[in-house]
């Protein structure tokens, strides 16, 4: 993978970001400059009475990516979220926006940003009661104070995007979960944010409906193009919707990457043992395993498409096919040799774990 | 025999002392009654302090009286001026709107009996009263509401406050209002005010505080200022439960507006069942107290429904008050009120009254007697006063001593072999009925509050209980409190023992609860007041009148609490007992009420107050406590002694509730009925 990004294409960048609770949190950050080691904090924090919810996060969001934190319930990946958007308050660290400090600014100017630049979905939907749907869609563009035909018209267009124009004068409660979820989603992206965070957007759904929403999800955004950071506890969600993976454990991020580059090589025990109840053929892709080099025409049969998954292609593997050339990649091609070794792992791992 | 845990042993080694004390009460009689050389003219100092101030407040309390008076005769004068027909259809119009058809009906039949018993004007004068009164106590709740939420440190102070005004008797400080209001409506208003604004603010809290955390950020995410927050969010969201205080406070209101028509001068429906009641005319006070009911009922249904409301056309509503008015500006006004008709069927309805109440007089002079020699004497003169010729038809000789002493010893030994706990709570319950409440030496009183209170509720609540304990010794009200305890604990024991019953019934019985149900919303609804109509009718002046009354009031409570524990207990732990074969009762006893004992503890605790809060009220037929002290002190204009009689019952009450609110279990069952 490409590891120096040019500057300009990064949307959201924190450097040693600290989140902590407990009774006097600020006292261990006083000191500017002055930096020890996450590991020894963490354990002198919970030591003292303090909860480490997020302890030195590092990473960059690029624009255009889905950039998903994933763990477990008290990870901290939901306080970890709360903190780029700033719902909370970040003890120690930089957090940049669009080349910003978002921990520096005043509460006009947050304000004035999450207007116009963000947008959030939440697992319990978070909308209002007493307001139908499309006045909940409207609801953000009434704090900017925008006239209401306007607001409503742009409102009925979310509407239309997410399939629920028939249902914009129920109220909530008489909408189902998936429907909700729909209006939360419409009302995030009414006033067209750039960074769009999502968290747990999906979790209290039904699995059917929760696939349902995935693919709609993932439809949205090829048509819309936002940056977007996506909180999750499903590790199959997580490798179905993300460009990039972030794994947090006890505060900490443990492990960044493609979801082929931590479901093939998992940087701890612990990240394994996640990854392990994964269908790998279910999960890797084509352009994750291909590889520069085969001679031209000596792939037999016809090409693949890079985004294809593994378990397309057992019909070929089984009839003792070679090597696949990639559609649209000259000079790539993918042995099956590389397919059947990730496939033999899917199936002594699941008896090994 | 078992070990004695710590809790026990200190409980045990009190039992020794009060024994001793009771002992010794026999010869020292200074350990009797709080002796009286020891006693402070506190009122009178009270009075020489509170007078100037309120006296020097009252150009403020001129003023505030003006400006409260003027749109107070505004709403009257406007209620008078409208003819019956357009204030009853506007009021009908509300209801369909309100609470559908079916309230639409009840407004129109209630209304109409109103105005057929000729009681339309008073009723009037009444709905002015709460008009003015519900929305400056919903203003001022709102605003104290809003305030506790918005800044927690206020929190402790706020809450403490709330229950000082829910539980100081209005009477208690309508004497330091009139100082200020002067003579007129402004004092009542504001003695109603003070009483109704607790709920809003409760209320107001608590609908803030619970508005979902994920509506706050996504209101925060999608750019909301502060003051959007609050009123675009936070307010929008809480109305149902702000609606909830709208409904409290407005019965809160009309329950007080009612009791403080004692002061005269509002020619309102209160002011009728009270005069109706001095002249002992049954059939007009129960017909006047009708009438509060009706009221009572509307205003509560019509609130609620506006509460349970969610965007309903008004169409009808408008088209109501339209025709309201134009009826308004065509009628005459007062032309149209029934004449004196309705007034002489009242008075029939009185001799048929009094033929009843002669009829059925032998009947109830046995409940009386039965529970007032049963009960009563004893709880108030003890074993050792009641154990006379006159009373029992025996006399306290040396071989009945000797007979109660070897019984209650065995019974307590017994009891405490397995379970020493029970053996001490028994002989405190033996000792406490040999002398009775009202007898019991003080020392020990104090002694045995300030060891509960402080096991229940640390130094802070020994403080309260010991320091309210001080006050009613030293100002010479150590018996009325005494007696108010006496009669409260008789009160709740037999409310509580009945309602528990029903209860119990109403939980294993779907068409007893179903029957029940608007039975207990009625009772709930009615001003206190109006409980005192039958039981005066039935029993005239008197103790066992006023008895009667706080036990119509106080026996909703436990019906409520009981029967709502008993149906919420965990059906997966019933469903193991009946797995494990326990019959009927034993599911009752050994399952569903352990499991229900947080919800039955409320009921108690909610006994205690209901109980309480009708003790002052109750006071007016006539008993020899607290309530009446702060009756007397009310038509002697003494204001010290009302707020000392006052304050002592609202410390009672805040100490029993934090008693039984105590998450430990023993501290009810030992102490007692002290506090």
């Amino acid at each position: 993978m490409v590891s120096a990004v040019a500057s300009d294409s990064i949307m959201l960048s924190c450097r040693g970001l600290w989140k902590v609770f407990g009774p006097r949190p600020g006292y261990y950050f006083d000191t500017t400059g002055y930096r020890i080691d996450p590991g020894a904090l963490v354990a002198r924090l919970r030591q003292e009475g303090h909860i480490p919810a997020v302890a030195d996060a590092t990473f960059d969001v690029r624009k255009g990516e889905i950039f998903v934190i994933m763990g477990l319930s008290g990870s901290g990946k939901s306080t970890l979220v709360r903190c780029l958007s700033r719902l909370l308050d970040i003890e120690h660290g930089v957090l940049e926006f669009e080349g910003r400090d978002l921990s520096r600014i005043s509460g006009r100017e947050l304000t004035e940003i999450r207007r116009r630049k963000m947008g959030m979905v939440f697992q319990s939907f978070g909308l209002m009661p007493h307001l139908t749907a499309l006045e909940n869609v409207a609801f953000p563009l009434k704090l900017q104070g925008m006239a209401r035909a306007p607001r409503e018209a742009r409102a009925r267009e979310m509407l239309e995007l997410v399939e629920l124009a028939a249902r914009a004068d129920a109220l909530p409660a008489q909408l189902s979960g998936g429907q909700q979820q729909r209006v939360g989603i419409a009302r995030s992206l009414a006033p067209d944010p750039e960074l769009w965070f999502l968290d747990e957007p999906f979790s209290a759904l039904d699995p059917l409906i929760r696939r349902q929403m995935q693919d709609e999800f993932l439809r949205l955004q090829r048509q819309l193009k936002k940056t977007i950071i996506f909180i999750t506890h499903d590790i199959m969600e997580a490798c179905r919707l993300a460009d990039r993976i972030a794994l947090m454990r006890g505060g900490q991020i443990i492990q960044i990457g493609t979801p082929a580059e931590i479901l093939l090589s998992p940087a701890d025990d612990y990240v394994a043992s996640f990854t392990a109840e994964v269908a790998l053929s279910r999960a890797i892709r084509v352009r994750d395993l291909m590889t520069p080099g085969g001679m031209p025409g000596a792939a037999d049969g016809p090409a693949v498409a890079p985004e294809a998954l593994l378990e397309t292609l057992l019909p070929d593997l089984a009839s003792g096919r070679r090597q696949f050339a990639v559609a649209g990649a000259p000079g790539m091609v993918l042995h099956s040799e590389t397919v059947l070794a990730v496939l033999r792992r899917d199936a002594s791992g699941t008896e090994e774990r | 025999m078992q070990h004695f845990t710590r809790e026990e042993m200190i409980w045990a080694g009190l039992l020794a002392v009060s024994l001793l004390l009771v002992g010794l009460a026999h010869h020292l009689p200074v350990l009797r009654g709080f002796p009286a050389g020891l006693t402070l003219p506190l009122s009178e100092a009270l009075n020489t302090v509170i007078s100037p101030v309120f006296e020097t407040l009252r150009p403020l309390g001129r003023g505030l009286s003006l400006t409260i008076e003027t749109p107070l005769s505004a709403i009257r004068a406007g209620l008078a001026w409208a003819p019956w027909p357009a204030t009853v259809l506007a009021l009908v119009a509300l209801a369909l709107y309100a609470g559908g058809r079916g309230l639409a009906v009840f407004a129109a039949l209630a209304l109409g009996l109103v105005v057929l018993m000729g009681y339309w004007p008073k009723a009037m004068n009444t709905l002015a009263l709460v008009l003015i009164s519900v929305p400056l106590a919903v203003g001022i709740g709102f605003a104290l509401g809003a305030l506790g939420h918005l800044v927690p440190r206020v929190r402790p102070g706020l809450t403490f406050l709330l229950d000082v005004m829910q539980t100081w008797p209005a009477f208690g400080y309508l004497i330091p209002l009139l100082l200020m209001f002067g003579f007129g409506p402004a004092a009542g208003l504001a003695a109603s005010v003070i009483f109704s604004i607790p709920p809003m603010v409760r209320n107001t809290m608590l609908g803030l505080d619970e508005v979902p955390p994920a509506i706050v950020e996504s209101a925060l995410m999608a750019g909301a200022r502060p003051g959007q927050l609050f009123w675009q969010a936070r307010v929008p969201v809480a109305l149902p439960q702000l609606m909830v205080g709208v409904n409290q406070t407005t019965m809160a209101s009309l329950s007080m507006v009612i009791i403080i028509a004692i002061i005269g001068g509002f020619n309102d429906i209160g002011w009728e069942v009270l005069s109706a009641m001095r002249a002992a005319e049954l059939g007009r006070s129960l017909g006047a107290g009708l009438v509060i009911v009706l009221i009572a009922v509307l205003l509560d249904r019509i609130t609620r429904g506006l509460a349970g409301r969610r965007r309903r056309a008004g169409g009808w509503f408008v088209a109501g008050l339209i025709v309201a008015l134009v009826l308004a500006v065509t009628l005459p006004g007062e032309a149209l009120l029934p004449g004196e008709e309705a007034q002489r069927w009242l008075r029939r309805l009185d001799a048929w009254l009094l033929d009843f109440v002669a009829w059925s007089a032998p009947f109830f002079a046995l409940l009386r007697d039965a529970i007032t020699y049963g009960l009563m004497l004893p709880m108030r003169l003890g074993f050792a006063g009641s154990a006379s010729p006159m009373v029992w038809g025996f006399s306290l000789s040396p071989p009945v001593i000797f007979a109660y002493v070897l019984v209650a010893t065995g019974i307590a030994l017994g009891l405490g072999w397995r379970r020493p706990g029970r053996g001490i709570a028994f002989a405190f319950a033996a000792l406490i009925f040999w002398t009775g409440l009202p007898g019991f030496p003080w020392p020990g009183v104090f002694l045995l509050t300030a060891c509960a209170t402080f096991r229940a509720g640390g130094a802070g609540l020994t403080a309260l209980a010991t320091g309210a304990l001080l006050l009613a010794a030293v100002s010479g009200l150590w018996q009325p409190m005494m007696q108010s305890i006496y009669l409260c604990a008789v009160a709740v024991l037999i409310s509580f023992a009945i309602g528990a019953t029903l209860g119990v019934i109403a939980a294993g019985n779907d068409r007893v609860s179903a029957l029940m149900r608007p039975v207990c919303d009625t009772l709930q609804t009615m001003p206190q007041f109006v409980f005192l109509i039958p039981a005066l009718m039935l029993f005239r002046v008197g103790e066992f009148t006023a008895l009667i009354a706080i036990v119509l009031y106080a026996v909703v409570p436990p019906i409520r609490y009981v029967e709502h524990g008993l149906r919420n207990a965990r059906a997966d732990l019933t469903e193991a007992g009946v797995q494990m074969g326990a019959t009927k009762w034993q599911l009752l006893w050994q399952v569903k009420l352990p499991l229900a004992r947080g919800s039955v503890r409320l009921g108690l605790n909610q006994t205690i107050m209901a109980a309480l809060s009708m003790l002052v009220i109750a006071a007016l037929v006539g008993t020899r406590e607290l309530g009446q002290q702060v009756y007397v002190a009310l038509s002697k204009a003494d204001a010290g002694a009302g707020l000392i009689a006052g304050g002592i019952i609202a410390a009672i009450a805040l100490v029993a509730d934090r008693l039984l609110r105590a998450p430990d279990g023993r501290s009810g069952g030992k102490s007692g009925g002290k506090t």
